[in-house]
């Protein structure tokens, strides 16, 4: 038997289902239809009247789910895509993050964003939304880069207290296989090391990890051993990690997806260069997308994020610095 | 205090009678509540005159009977969405004086411990939301409060919340309402259409002929009544919960008047049209509902005088708790979002750093 990375956030949201009678799941196409994606294929016929199609209606959709944790209900929703996610932007942000800062109730929704960008998917099915969702006090956000991680941290998404945006990205939907689903699961704010190296960190999450990886084998022929750190969350963002690599590599490079302003491969800059200046050898360097929409044509979009060409030549400068 | 005592007398006989309530029984209990609201919101506007009172002061004057009798026949266990202009019904939902003044003056004792303020307040585990900014926002929640409750097999729970005529053009009402329709949830939305959002009048605000037009559009029931009338508004509201409870759906309640003041305290409402003032829709609820009183022989202007002076009376000796309160301590504050402490994130550069 093998398992892909979407196969194993269906499974994860089944054993939520199962193990614990408040969780329910609401979004666009996830009944009997098994949402778009199939990400919770044949969930609304083992559970009746716990999956269950939504208008479409974003804002709503979110609000219905704060609602229902406010009486102690575990929601699951789905936007169809992340880009979606800006129509429920508001109750995101507004309602479900500041909940427990102003009430002391908590808010325990699971906000599951498909992610990153796609062969042909175009401006509005593509975007990466966690620097967003992260800059906004109140909020967890997971983008998971792995099979384990989109299982045990969707199961732990569920079991937290407050609100969390679930980043998975479709790209890894199908491409990610392994044999089994996990048996244990690493701690939920820990940064992993993926690859050890000693001559620079990359420190990248979600769908850019592989890329990264990929850049890393392809600079072993010339001599450079690269680690690559996983973020796993991105918040909170486990800076001990990013720090205790760079004080082993003393070169920084940061690779995100997302758009270059801000952001997630910014923050892991700035907090190394505040609280870790003297560790680095040379000036840290960040890799993301294109300051502009997700483009259409494959030669475009091929051209706009990174791979692992791009990463690693990034990383030949970094490391000749 | 005997204001309160009768709301929740006439509250439990209408649990033990639900199907029997006769609305004009509210009345009296309705009138207190209304009294105690604006004797509270006086008192606001006297404080945010005097300066004592951080940020803005909303209030619902000329908005009272409404507001009391939106959430007048809500029981344990039902959820209640207030908005700005809801002191009245905040109060007859089981709201305190006292936690209105400690929200105001920012006392670390009240519900919002000085994290929101004003109007921004409510005790979610007792159904009572607390309303974000944002308008329109609380109808999918209150929507999904119901629906949390339903997947609990609760029955005969009903939610209600509130909006006025500028929060029927934002996007979260359209897809709340709509939402609540599909699921068929015993929503009830009572919209106080007081003709103006902040400055900005009906007619640009909406072009239907009557905003109560909406609700076959959304496939709900609709009811309309004066706004101005307490009567009224129980007679209407008391229908609408009914049928929410007895499972008719959710069901859209729109009421005519005029807030009486402004916005905010800082406003002065000069752009209020002056022959509204002056027609029905401009009348006080308050001065409407006493003249109910004595004509029905339901009480005496003396009662009513003793009423308004026990509601000053409570107003002063909650001012005299809530101002000898402390605010919050910004060096022993928590300063976490998030309920979670092995997930917060903390790593900020602080000044302690």
């Amino acid at each position: 038997m093998s398992v892909t990375y979407l196969e194993a956030i269906r499974a994860a949201q089944e054993k939520a289902l199962t193990d614990d009678p408040r969780v329910f799941i609401y979004g666009q196409d996830v009944g009997n239809f098994g949402g778009a994606f199939k990400a919770t294929k044949n969930l609304a016929v083992e559970f009746p009247g716990r999956v269950m199609d939504a208008p479409l209606s974003e804002d709503a959709i979110v609000g219905l789910a704060i609602g229902a944790a406010i009486e102690g209900a575990r929601p699951i929703v789905e936007m169809q895509f992340a880009d979606f996610s800006t129509v429920g932007f508001n109750q995101i942000v507004n309602q479900a993050a500041t909940l427990y800062y102003r009430t002391d109730i908590p808010c325990p929704i699971v906000v599951r964003l498909p992610s990153g960008g796609t062969l042909g998917a175009g401006p509005f099915h593509s975007q990466s939304m966690e620097a967003l969702y992260a800059h906004y006090p109140g909020l967890i956000v997971m983008t998971p880069a792995t099979i384990e991680d989109a299982y045990s941290m969707m199961l732990e998404a569920v079991s937290i207290d407050d609100p969390v945006i679930f980043c998975e990205h479709k790209l890894l939907y199908y491409h990610l296989k392994a044999d089994k689903l996990p048996d244990v699961a690493q701690p939920v704010g820990k940064a992993r090391i993926a690859r050890a190296g000693r001559d620079a960190t990359v420190v990248t999450y979600s769908a850019m990890l592989h890329e990264s990886l990929q850049a890393a084998e392809d600079l072993v022929d010339e001599g450079w051993q690269i680690e690559v750190i996983d973020l796993r969350t991105v918040k909170p963002l486990d800076t001990d990690t990013v720090l205790a690599s760079v004080a082993r590599t003393g070169r920084l490079l940061t690779v995100g997806e997302a758009w270059p302003w801000g952001g997630v491969t910014a923050e892991v800059i700035a907090r190394v260069a505040t609280e870790g200046f003297g560790l680095l050898d040379a000036a840290p360097m960040r890799l993301n997308a294109k300051d502009t929409p997700v483009p259409y044509h494959p030669d475009l979009w091929a051209a706009h994020r990174p791979t692992a060409t791009a990463i690693a030549a990034r990383l030949r400068q970094l490391l000749t610095q | 205090m005997v204001a309160i005592l009768m709301v929740t007398a006439v509250k439990e006989k209408a649990v033990a009678m639900t199907d029997s309530i006769n609305p004009v029984d509210f009345l009296v209990p309705a009138y207190q509540v209304m009294l105690r609201a604006r004797a509270t919101e006086d008192k606001l506007a006297s404080l945010y005159r005097a300066g004592m009172i951080k940020g803005g002061v909303f209030l619902g004057k000329g908005q009272e009977a409404l507001s009391t009798a939106s959430a007048i026949f809500l029981k344990k266990g039902d959820i209640f969405g207030p908005l700005i202009r809801d002191q009245a019904g905040r109060l007859a939902f089981g709201d305190t004086i006292l936690d209105t003044l400690r929200t105001y003056l920012g006392s670390a004792q009240g519900p919002m411990r000085g994290r929101d303020g004003n109007i921004h307040r409510g005790r979610p585990r007792d159904g009572y939301y607390a309303m974000i900014s944002h308008l329109g926002a609380l109808v999918p929640v209150v929507a999904g409060g119901l629906y949390a409750r339903r997947l609990r097999g609760e029955t005969g729970v009903v939610g209600v919340t509130s909006i006025g005529d500028g929060g029927t053009s934002t996007g979260a009402f359209h897809e709340g309402i709509n939402l609540a329709a599909v699921e068929h949830l015993p929503l009830v939305v009572v919209v106080a259409n007081n003709q103006y959002a902040y400055s900005t009048p009906n007619n640009r605000q909406f072009a239907c002929a009557d905003l109560l037009d909406k609700a076959a559009g959304y496939g709900i029931a609709g009811h309309k009544c004066d706004g101005t009338d307490p009567a009224a508004c129980l007679e209407t509201l008391h229908h609408a919960v009914q049928a929410a409870r007895d499972g008719g759906g959710p069901q859209l309640v729109v009421a005519s008047l005029l807030r009486l003041v402004g916005h905010g305290e800082h406003d002065d409402a000069s752009y209020v049209d002056p022959h509204l003032r002056q027609a029905g829709v401009g009348r006080d609820c308050l001065e409407v509902g006493a003249a109910e009183l004595i004509e029905r022989r339901l009480a005496t202007a003396d009662d009513i005088a003793a009423w308004t002076k026990d509601a000053h009376s409570e107003v002063e000796q909650a001012l005299n708790i809530a101002q000898r309160e402390k605010g919050p301590d910004p060096t022993h504050e928590d300063w976490s979002a998030i309920s979670t402490d092995r997930l917060i994130d903390g790593h900020h550069v602080t000044e302690e750093e």
